[in-house]
């Protein structure tokens, strides 16, 4: 496993500045992501966790270049590969997306054409970004794909309604990769599928990443899927991201946590005692046109004090972690 | 194979009850036409005059079901009895002589204004909030509210009447004989513009706007964001993934005004005196000629499932959920 003083001195794959989201909405602006940076290395897998509405979804698309309808980039920067790609013209970013950076997305049930079938699909994406690609070359490559995601090769003769949803996310995840991306964003990958089809698609995930290289964001409100997989995991509360820390940490109960991370990881339900204990975080999510002063998540933490109404905390390093909360290291009732 | 073996069985098995119901409907109908000839004249004619005029008309007192295989042989052998209007010209002949001039008025309308609809609903979807998009739909409203007829009388009577521009009425000149010589074809297109032009202008509104919602919705398909994402060309994007399945409800409804053609032209043709179905069917009704009404409703309802046909066949082409019966099922 990479520590992150090996991997901070690597050219980072993405990074993430001071990237700031809002939708426009008849009430006023809702800011979905707020003031997010971060970066991702060669290879690395790093997950995003946040519940509904937190606005990881929208960071996806905002990464992608994709977003649309009210949603805007009103602040800070995405480069992928040093490149910052809302700089780019459209014929460029066409270019340039999927061939460097791909997302799959939540919807594997909808996400490929239904009047085409699978191969065709997958031809498409090639001969979109390689013109010169005659068709047997591109049927190869289709192969190849399709070994690498553990399909019967004849399926590709398929059309999508003729597979089942797991496969149709394998077919997603094999058009993802299709061009070597340095970087694939996954959207919540396993919602839509049930829990059996969802442990094979996590395995094959790690499976191809190690096979073939690329770093993931791996975007998910399941805890316990994405510190399987991921090294490094940021946490998403209301547009911001309050912690990151490493997987491995959140098994340690020692280990410093944003009050969030620690009601999340409470609200996991622990089969290892006789009794099954799951703790929820009181309260809801906040209203995003209104977000509380100072901390937003001040009215549902059980360690506030005035200072968290009055101030909004900064992301701080503690150790390898950075946690955006006043209260970090005077937890556990040492505070009066 | 299966869909297409399905399909044709039910093609036949709905042509067979349109037959049957077109032999029945006029023997649950009181009298028949040999009856109103005796009423038109008032019981001057003797009963060996209605005698002959039942036997002409195919009327007889055999019992029904031998008068139905009679019928259906008939039907089989193109045979529909004698026109009363046209006295003594079989009706099939009636049928062979407007059909061309209705399927080629009218068919031809309908297709231009689907093809010309659908394209300009996938542009005003495309560029939605654009100008075109703005404007198109507002305008195509207001044209597809005219009435039909209306439109008709208003441009027989400023292109045709005031200005002369076009003929006011039939398909071509009475001068000319039929050829396939340019003057002749010049001539009918002449004579056609005018209807054509009603139909398409009637038509074009419902097309666009039907092709426009359904494109815009499946702009926003997962499917649509994901091509966009990996890269296709704009114009793959437009034609392969998003118009490809958004024409989909409009291919059913393009089966279903195939199918009117026949039946449906009776208001234009009338206003124009335009020798087809529809004309021939108003003349049928004014002159109670059962065997040309008989005859023409065949046609139409053999027209409309024909045509179902051949788009239930293009859909299988082109849509290819519809070929399985049902999902899980193969």
């Amino acid at each position: 496993m990479q520590t992150s003083e090996t991997m901070e001195r690597q050219t980072p794959i993405l990074e993430v500045d001071h990237l700031t989201v809002v939708y426009e909405t008849a009430k006023g602006d809702v800011i979905a992501v707020r003031d997010v940076s971060f970066s991702l290395y060669p290879n690395e897998i790093m997950g995003l966790i946040g519940e509904s509405g937190s606005g990881k979804s929208t960071m996806a698309y905002a990464i992608l270049r994709m977003l649309k309808g009210a949603a805007r980039v009103v602040h800070g920067t995405v480069r992928i590969l040093g490149k910052d790609i809302y700089l780019l013209s459209p014929e460029e970013l066409r270019k340039f997306r999927w061939s460097h950076f791909s997302m799959v997305f939540q919807s594997a049930m909808n996400a490929l054409n239904p009047v085409m079938t699978v191969e065709a699909q997958v031809i498409d994406t090639l001969k979109s970004h390689r013109p010169h690609l005659t068709r047997l070359e591109a049927k190869e490559r289709a192969l190849e794909l399709c070994e690498l995601v553990r399909i019967d090769p004849r399926y590709l003769k398929s059309y999508p309604h003729e597979l089942s949803g797991g496969m149709r996310q394998r077919i997603v995840i094999a058009i993802a990769i299709a061009l070597e991306p340095s970087l694939v964003i996954m959207d919540e990958p396993t919602t839509a599928l049930d829990v059996v089809v969802q442990r094979s698609i996590m395995d094959q995930i790690r499976d191809i990443q190690m096979r073939v290289h690329f770093s993931i964001l791996f975007i998910s409100h399941d805890f316990s899927l994405v510190s399987e997989l991921a090294t490094r995991i940021a946490i998403m509360y209301a547009g911001q991201i309050v912690e990151f820390t490493d997987s491995h940490s959140l098994e340690d109960r020692m280990s410093l946590h944003h009050p969030y991370t620690e009601g999340l990881w409470n609200a996991i339900p622990k089969l290892a005692n006789r009794n099954i204990v799951i703790e929820g975080i009181p309260g809801g999510p906040p209203n995003l046109l209104k977000l509380p002063e100072g901390c937003s998540f001040h009215p549902r933490c059980r360690y506030k004090s005035e200072i968290c109404s009055a101030q909004t905390p900064e992301l701080k390093t503690y150790g390898t972690y950075e946690i955006a909360c006043h209260h970090v290291l005077d937890k556990e009732g040492h505070h009066d | 194979m299966r869909y297409f073996a399905q399909r044709f069985g039910f093609f036949i098995l709905s042509l067979w009850a349109a037959i049957t119901i077109n032999f029945l409907l006029p023997r649950f109908m009181p009298g028949n036409p040999a009856e109103v000839m005796i009423t038109r004249y008032q019981g001057r004619l003797n009963p060996l005059v209605l005698h002959s005029l039942e036997l002409q008309f195919g009327i007889s007192h055999q019992p029904l079901w031998q008068q139905y295989v009679t019928y259906v042989q008939n039907m089989i052998h193109g045979q529909f009895g004698l026109s009363i209007t046209y006295y003594p010209v079989p009706v099939i002949s009636v049928i062979e002589n407007s059909l061309p001039w209705t399927l080629g008025l009218a068919g031809t309308a309908t297709v231009v204004s689907s093809i010309l609809g659908v394209l300009l609903g996938i542009f005003a979807a495309w560029k939605r909030g654009g100008m075109a998009d703005t404007l198109l739909p507002v305008v195509t409203t207001f044209t597809s509210a005219i009435p039909y007829q209306w439109l008709a009388l208003l441009l027989l009577y400023i292109f045709g009447f005031s200005l002369g521009w076009f003929p006011t009425a039939h398909s071509y000149s009475a001068t000319l004989s039929p050829s396939l010589h340019p003057a002749f074809i010049g001539n009918v297109l002449d004579h056609a513009i005018l209807p054509a032009t009603t139909m398409i202008v009637t038509a074009l509104g419902g097309w666009l706007l039907g092709m426009r919602n359904n494109m815009i919705h499946t702009l926003g398909e997962d499917y649509v964001v994901f091509a966009e994402a990996k890269g296709v060309t704009q114009k793959r994007l437009k034609y392969m993934y998003a118009a490809r399945n958004a024409m989909l409800p409009s291919l059913t409804g393009f089966g279903m005004a195939l199918g009117f053609v026949v039946g449906g032209s009776v208001l234009v043709e009338s206003v124009f005196s335009y020798p087809g179905i529809g004309y021939q069917l108003v003349t049928a009704v004014q002159n109670e000629d059962y065997p040309l009404m008989q005859g023409l409703f065949l046609i139409i309802a053999v027209s409309v499932l024909l045509a179902n046909f051949i788009v239930e066949m293009l859909y299988g082409k082109l849509d290819p959920r519809v070929k399985k019966g049902g999902a899980g099922r193969s």
